[in-house]
């Protein structure tokens, strides 16, 4: 079947005949989908790829402009603890390097040293001086704790082996938050004495406040073990367990994604502290960092779509148009194609005709003459028997020479007149002297014509013997294919500003697809045993010799209709 | 009696020419047959016939060629076109050349000999 239909479409389009005319419907179809395949890919393969493409450089731009900030703050924030630490170690290291144990074994030294301290220090709480074995040996602040001992606690070795301590955060006595640090005064004897003290972590809120994100986020600071160091919105109070995994790592900033209480996404940013195992914690959940790309996402997905229907409706409208407008292109130059084909056929088929009648008259010429001197001779003499006989054949040679001439003349186009006669003239009038002489079959046979002619129709000119004939043999045929009864409707009208149309619409027995196509040619009669089948050969001779043209369609059983247009004013004569 | 009337009949058709001319004389008319231009030319030079019955197809000189030159010379001579070979472009040819009428064989020779009588009458009146 498909490969059929490709041998089809390489032909030329003039060799198209009735019996392709399924193909060539489906050339059409087949035109029409191949258009609208083209155009879609041609228009949709490079937006979708472009869409795409912004797609992915949208989303990578929005996640490194909404992480980035959440990274800096984190670091930042873990940089202010560092330089905060580093400043509060820096303060305790100078005051154990400017003054010996002795002096800061004296207990009222040492509270001129805190005093001192406090008042350019904010968040000191307390200082004291530990020995060699533990023991604190002098103390300033608000407790009862010269004389106790650290000798067994962790810090403490811790500060002998590194020189300098930051805790974690720890309840103290009066049960709030505290941090203690620590540094080491090694002497050059190898013996060492420590200089503790312990801040407050109202600081620490005051830093981690700066790392404001929104509404939604949270900062918090934690220990290596995960015990919140401050106070967090979603994981609890200084010293609970956070729920997050700790991500302790010693150098930089990390993010990681994880799911927060009540299963939501977080982004969080994990910034370590150098000089205590703390890690800054900012995080923000996904959905807020993320609402403006699904957004942007949203609206480029919608604009996208709609894009996308705006150019599927527009190549299907398109090609729909362009495809009828060539189709009916085609049609047209078909149609007009066939007309010039049956013209050409009906006009060669009368030179032919005209040319047999043109050899056929002169031997009947002489049959003719012979037999009228056989005739002049025969009636002349007096004293022949068989006169009566020979009379009887003359005549009926010579009648059917008078046959023959009438089929040869009227062949010829020959009517009485030689010459087309142009004058103005009524087409309605014509029409109605031609109805004149048919009236009375018509009334006889109770055949209704209605005359539905144009008032106004505008004078032409033409020959009115000639119209008449032509109006003759179309009404003798409308009324003889039409049953008792049968209606023949004549209308009249201006058809452009150049032409008038007369249609002869009978509804009688019509014509077969096939009649129809020889209707015109000579000798072509459905009238068994008599017609000559010349009449409308003749009628269409005529009508090309008066400029004009006629149309038929018909419809077996329904009837036919003639439709006829002459010019107003001819421009030339046609030649017969 | 009047004086008979001569009658030139000029056709290539031989058969016909001779048996026409022959019903013709029967009814009292004098003829003369010529079978082609040169022959028809000569004889009206020799003799001036009442009237021309003139074919129009023929070989050599053909009937439109005659009839310009007998209308040329003698114009007072009617012609009348005789011919199977008849097409409008050919009547309405031979009328413009000068020709009386024209007919189409096979033609009625009463309806011939009402033409002749005409064309005379025609000629004889200017």
């Amino acid at each position: 079947m498909s490969i059929n239909q490709e041998n089809r479409s390489k032909k030329p389009i003039n060799a198209y005949t009735f019996d392709e005319f399924e193909g060539v419907e489906g050339r059409y179809k087949k035109l029409k989908r191949n258009m609208r395949i083209i155009m879609l890919l041609v228009s949709l393969v490079p937006l979708s790829i472009m869409a795409l493409i912004n797609y992915n450089e949208y989303k990578r731009n929005l996640k490194t402009e909404i992480l980035t900030p959440l990274r800096n703050l984190a670091s930042k924030a873990a940089h202010s603890f560092d330089l905060y630490l580093e400043e509060r170690l820096s303060t305790i290291r100078f005051i154990a390097f400017a003054h010996n144990l002795k002096e800061l074994s004296e207990e009222n030294n040492l509270k001129h040293i805190f005093w001192a301290l406090s008042s350019q220090y904010k968040g000191f709480i307390d200082l004291g001086v530990i020995d060699e074995n533990g023991v604190q040996v002098s103390y300033a602040g608000p407790y009862k704790l010269k004389g106790k001992i650290y000798a067994q606690q962790t810090w403490f070795q811790e500060v002998i082996i590194k020189g300098i301590y930051v805790s974690d955060v720890f309840l103290g006595y009066r049960k709030f938050p505290h941090v203690a640090i620590a540094v080491l005064r090694r002497r050059e004897d190898g013996s060492f004495w420590i200089l503790r003290a312990t801040l407050d972590t109202k600081k620490f809120e005051d830093l981690i406040g700066a790392v404001y994100l929104g509404p939604d986020s949270d900062a918090f600071l934690i220990n290596k073990n995960g015990i919140l160091q401050t106070p967090s919105r979603y994981y609890g109070n200084v010293l609970e367990k956070c729920s997050l995994p700790v991500s302790l790592t010693p150098t930089g900033t990390q993010l990681t994604k994880a799911k927060g209480p009540g299963n939501q996404e977080l982004i969080v940013a994990y910034a370590p502290i150098k000089h205590a195992e703390y890690i800054v914690v900012a995080l923000r959940p996904v959905s807020v960092l993320l609402k403006s790309w699904y957004t942007l996402k949203g609206e480029m997905f919608f604009v996208l779509f709609l894009g996308l229907i705006g150019i599927i409706l527009a190549v299907v409208r398109l090609t729909d148009l362009m495809v009828k407008r060539i189709q009916a292109a085609d049609a047209k130059r078909e149609a007009a194609f066939r007309q010039l084909q049956h013209s050409h056929k009906l006009s060669s088929i009368g030179k032919l005709a005209a040319g047999v009648a043109h050899e056929i008259n002169n031997p009947m010429a002489i049959i003719n003459e012979k037999a009228g001197l056989m005739r002049d001779i025969v009636e002349s003499s007096e004293n022949f028997n068989q006169k009566e006989k020979f009379l009887e054949l003359i005549n009926s040679i010579l009648e059917s020479v008078d046959r023959m001439k009438n089929i040869t003349h009227r062949l010829l186009g020959f009517a009485k007149r030689i010459e087309v006669q142009f004058e103005e003239l009524n087409i309605n009038d014509v029409i109605k002297e031609v109805l004149g002489f048919l009236e009375k079959e018509a009334l006889y046979r109770n055949i209704e014509i209605r005359l539905q002619l144009d008032v106004n129709l505008p004078r032409i000119y033409s020959d009115r013997g000639q119209l008449q004939q032509v109006f003759l043999n179309i009404l003798t045929n409308s009324i003889e294919a039409v049953q008792e009864d049968g209606l023949i409707i004549i209308t009249t009208w201006q058809e452009g500003a150049e032409k008038i149309g007369i249609s002869i619409q009978d509804n009688g027995c019509g014509m077969s697809k096939e009649t129809l196509e020889h209707i015109f040619e000579p000798f072509f009669t459905t009238k068994k045993g008599y017609g000559t089948g010349l009449g409308l050969s003749i009628t269409y001779g005529i009508i090309k010799k008066l400029g004009g043209d006629i149309y038929v369609t018909s419809k077996e059983s329904v009837g036919t209709t003639f439709t006829l247009f002459f010019p107003i004013k001819p421009k030339n004569v046609v030649e017969g | 009696m009047s004086k008979k009337v001569n009658i030139l009949i000029v056709d290539d058709e031989e058969e016909f020419a001779i048996t026409l001319a022959e019903r013709l004389n029967l009814r009292g008319y004098n003829t003369r047959v010529e079978n082609d231009g040169e022959g028809a030319l000569n004889a009206v030079n020799t003799s001036l016939p009442d009237v021309v019955v003139l074919d129009v197809k023929m070989p050599g000189i053909d009937g439109f060629e005659v009839l310009k030159r007998i209308k040329s010379e003698y114009p007072q001579v009617p012609v009348i076109l005789l011919t199977g070979h008849g097409a409008t472009k050919d009547g309405i040819k031979g009328m413009e050349l000068g020709a009386y009428d024209y007919l189409i064989k096979p033609v009625d020779i009463t309806e011939l000999i009402e033409k002749m009588d005409s064309a005379i009458e025609a000629s004889k009146r200017k």
